[in-house]
């Protein structure tokens, strides 16, 4: 299968006032058509700011990236990014707020086409009567399900989820994991999700990255979820596969994550004000 | 309106069931009060809710106590100042005048309405008379063109058209001046937006026009409207020509309406700004990954969530604005309130004093209304949850 996306010597520094502070380095990546794959470590090991930076809304130290063969420059539409609070302007009803991407992407599309291209994400995530509320009539769940709908509706080349349901219940997290998932393989995205919940990590992904503690964070190692799909929850959480892995990665965030650290090379590199 | 006097007819009798307890989710009186309270609370009319809800049965007890409440204790302090006044108007007097009673300003006023009735009965057998006199003309005109004598029928014409034209000359009544106030204060105002809101958003957008623009709003936001007038007044006489005859729309009113924008478009300016500058960076992440136009994030992400902030700021530009006319009408002798002030005062008798007190009044409850329109649009604009 093609690559759809590669980081090639991915890094990210600061400029700080005590020298430069890097949040992460060496971080090579490849991510087939079509796959999914999930980004866990512990807060500030910069799997937000990966994520970012391929939006193109965060600049990159060092490296590049490359989407479908080119290397991106900037944001654009060509990727769908659902950020963990929704971001809905709030002065315009749910179907404007999936428009206003679609009106973008669409622009030689006429004015019904465009309309009926948004209604039809926002049945597929289940707000079909919804669409003319506002975000503030609709709960912190229905916002994110239009969220996704905004981003799927640029039927972008590549999905970037930043932590999409971390704001959610537990139960209304599950829920929308199914309506992601659903959506996913109906389009067949490329998918990169940052998140810090192991269960969520092992059901939605083909792969899953596990970045070691910032700063000078790394990936510490990538490990391949085996379950067929279409999966049912069930079915995965009642396999011993999945408490296997989910210990397996539970671990490595619980031990091994930080171990780097303190390997004498490690801290030579590291500069006084890393370790602040 | 409609709450109070529904209100009246309810006192008497509570709906009924309203005083046990009742379920969260079922309203049980006589109608549910909670929209038409949230509109009125929405259009800064909060003052109206316990009649609303007294009217519909909700808790009358609490309703009739937050009533007495909203009715008493201003009162009180109402007693106390009319109390303060009349302590006043027997204590503080000059030579030529004093300080006038609250029933002498009672029946100056009811003397200024009298006089404005007076004038409009006037104004329209003034009417009558010049309409009585061209149809003379035109009857006159009529026979010239029967006779077949054009020249004369022509000039009769003109002479009927020039009676009707003829305006009344009477003395500008309160109301008059009162119109002429607010159509000078509207002129400046608008012309204040017109200005403040292009620049206010430049200066959020652009971080460069701001700091080149900083220190001249900085320098001539406090500038006195008294300071202003006099370079209006040159600006205005240089550049604007009127119509000899009309007395509105005349230079006066365009030095005091330039005065009034030059003073009140500060706050706008400032306040779009902020607005522009502040907006949520999440709403522009959006906006960058969908590659939105200039224009389009502009009116769909830039405009719409600085608006509480604009209008935040046009309420305040319209307050200073309608303070200011009061001075720069004074001064540039624009026959609104502020030259009404001014000329009663130099008239300066005891019943003048009391005029003035009437405008002093008057002054202040249209400001107060201004205010409460500008804040009932500040409330439409305003979107209840910013954090989404």
């Amino acid at each position: 299968m093609s690559i759809q996306l590669e980081c090639y010597n991915l890094a990210k520094t600061y400029e700080t006032k005590r020298g430069p502070f890097s949040v992460f380095r060496n971080l090579n990546l490849k991510v087939r058509t079509g796959e999914f794959v999930s980004i866990i470590g512990h807060s500030g090991c910069g799997k937000s700011t990966v994520l970012s930076m391929v939006a193109g809304l965060n600049e990159i130290s060092e490296g590049a990236i490359m989407l479908a063969g080119k290397e991106i420059d900037g944001p654009g539409p060509d990727r769908g990014v659902v950020f963990q609070s929704p971001c809905l302007l709030p002065w315009i009803s749910a179907l404007n707020n999936v428009l206003l991407g679609v009106d973008q992407v669409f622009s030689h599309a006429t004015k019904a086409q465009r309309r009926q291209i948004a209604l039809h994400y926002l049945s597929q995530v289940g707000l079909a009567d919804a669409a003319s509320k506002k975000p503030t009539e609709l709960s912190q769940g229905m916002r994110q399900r239009v969220g996704i709908a905004r981003a799927f509706a640029l039927e972008p080349k590549m999905l970037l989820l930043d932590e999409p349901f971390g704001m959610l219940d537990a139960l209304t997290r599950i829920e929308l994991q199914d309506v992601l998932l659903k959506l996913w393989a109906q389009k067949q995205i490329t998918a990169m999700l940052i998140t810090h919940d192991v269960d969520e990590a092992i059901f939605v992904s083909d792969r899953i990255i596990c970045m070691t503690d910032g700063p000078e964070a790394e990936i510490g190692e990538v490990v391949t979820v085996p379950f067929e799909r279409p999966r049912d929850r069930k079915t995965v959480l009642a396999d011993p596969r999945f408490r296997e892995l989910r210990q397996h990665i539970i671990h490595f965030l619980n031990e091994r994550s930080h171990m780097r650290r303190s390997l004498p090379e490690a801290a030579a590199r590291t500069p006084s004000s890393a370790a602040a | 309106m409609i709450a109070t006097t529904s209100s009246t007819d309810d006192t008497t009798t509570p709906a009924p069931g309203a005083g046990g307890p009742r379920k969260s989710f079922q309203w049980r009186g006589l109608f549910n009060p909670s929209p038409i309270a949230h509109l009125l609370n929405k259009l800064g009319l909060g003052f109206f809710v316990p009649y609303v809800r007294l009217a519909a049965g909700d808790e009358p007890q609490k309703q009739v106590r937050q009533i007495l409440i909203d009715i008493l204790l201003p009162g009180l302090a109402m007693c106390l100042f009319f109390a303060f006044w009349a302590v006043c108007a027997k204590h503080v007097k000059t030579d030529s005048t004093r300080i006038p009673t609250p029933a002498e300003t009672w029946s100056a006023w009811q003397g200024m309405q009298a006089f404005a009735a007076d004038q409009a009965v006037k104004e329209s057998e003034f009417g009558d008379k010049m309409e009585k006199l061209a149809a003379v003309w035109d009857k006159q005109a009529q026979a010239a063109k029967d006779a077949g004598d054009a020249a004369k029928a022509a000039a009769s014409a003109e002479r009927a058209e020039s009676y009707r034209s003829k305006e009344y000359a009477g003395p500008p009544t309160f109301y008059h001046q009162i119109g002429t106030s607010l159509i000078t204060v509207t002129i400046g105002f608008i012309a204040a937006t017109l200005i403040a809101i292009p620049l206010g958003i430049l200066c959020g957008l652009n971080r460069y026009f701001f700091i080149a623009l900083n220190p001249l709003v900085q320098i001539f936001k406090p500038v006195s409207p008294l300071a202003w007038l006099p370079i209006v007044f040159v600006f205005v006489t240089a550049l604007y020509d009127p119509p000899a005859s009309s007395h509105l729309f005349g230079r006066a009113m365009f030095i005091s309406a330039g005065t009034v924008t030059l003073c009140s478009l500060w706050p706008t300016l400032i306040n779009t700004a902020f607005g522009v500058a502040g907006i949520d960076k999440d709403h522009l992440n959006v906006a960058r990954v969908l590659k939105l136009s200039w224009f389009k994030q502009l009116t769909s992400i830039i405009l719409p969530s600085a608006l509480p902030l604009i209008f935040t700021g046009l309420r305040l530009s319209l307050g200073v604005g309608w303070m200011v006319l009061i001075a720069a009408d004074m001064l540039a002798q624009n026959p609104g309130l502020g030259k009404f002030v001014w000329d009663t005062f130099q008239n300066g008798s005891t019943e003048s004093m009391a005029q003035i007190v009437v405008a002093v009044f008057a002054i202040g409850i249209i400001g107060f209304f201004l205010d409460r329109i500008m804040f009932a649009l500040q409330r439409l604009v305003t979107f209840e949850d910013r954090a989404i």
